[in-house]
């Protein structure tokens, strides 16, 4: 059963789109949305030379899972799956894939959306920024820095 | 005992993911306090507190065995 596919999962391997948005189909859907959120290489004139995400794994998957319950509520006869990936990114690999399927294609456009906004209020998940003369967690604000050469 | 786990900024402050702590009776805010004593070069005043994989408010009663995560403002997506 090794292939069988979690349907809220943070994993430390690739990640693809494909075998979600096949999960979330069914033959009451009419649409299927799938997300990809990928590897940005700059952010704020700042060159990212990779990212790495880590994870409170156990309880990022049970909040994806809520996220999942919450959009099966407000959305309903829709379907979500959605997987984070950890670890080493480089630019352009995949961080995250939602795929929702609901009868019609208005539901999954804005569950879609609805469910990459809660990621990123409510799912313990951080990235870091990692560039060529440092490094710095994102979301951290409690994490502050000295600024050195900003003209730079 | 407690058990205490720590992420992104914060482990590396603290130089480690988890740790135990002996424990008998109080709430979350407890927790905080005894952590920012302990690491006081790490700014907590962002951090939410999780108890066994919920968040909670601070006046949340903590008791042995509990899993408390400290948690950053996240950044996944």
């Amino acid at each position: 059963m090794g292939t069988e596919l979690k349907p809220f999962h943070v994993t430390e391997g690739p990640i693809e789109a494909a075998p979600y948005m096949e999960y979330v189909t069914h033959p009451g859907a009419g649409a299927v949305t799938a997300f990809a959120g990928t590897v940005r290489e700059w952010t704020n004139g700042k060159r990212t030379m990779y990212l790495k995400y880590e994870a409170y794994v156990p309880m990022a998957e049970k909040k994806l899972a809520q996220i999942g319950d919450e959009i099966m509520e407000k959305w309903p006869g829709s379907r979500v799956a959605i997987v984070h990936r950890v670890g080493e990114l480089a630019i352009s690999d995949i961080a995250v894939v939602i795929a929702v399927s609901s009868p019609h294609r208005k539901a999954a456009y804005e569950a879609n959306e609805y469910a990459i906004e809660q990621i990123k209020k409510v799912v313990p998940i951080w990235k870091k920024e990692m560039w060529e003369d440092g490094e710095e967690w994102i979301g951290d604000q409690s994490y502050k820095p000295e600024k050195e050469s900003e003209n730079e | 005992m407690i058990h205490l786990h720590y992420f992104a900024g914060l482990k590396e402050a603290a130089g480690k993911a988890e740790e135990d702590l002996s424990w008998q009776d109080g709430t979350a805010d407890d927790v905080l306090q005894w952590a920012k004593q302990t690491y006081p070069a790490f700014d907590f005043t962002a951090v939410q507190l999780a108890v066994n994989e919920e968040y909670v408010h601070l006046d949340e009663p903590v008791k042995p065995g509990d899993h408390v995560a400290f948690i950053p403002p996240v950044s996944g997506g």
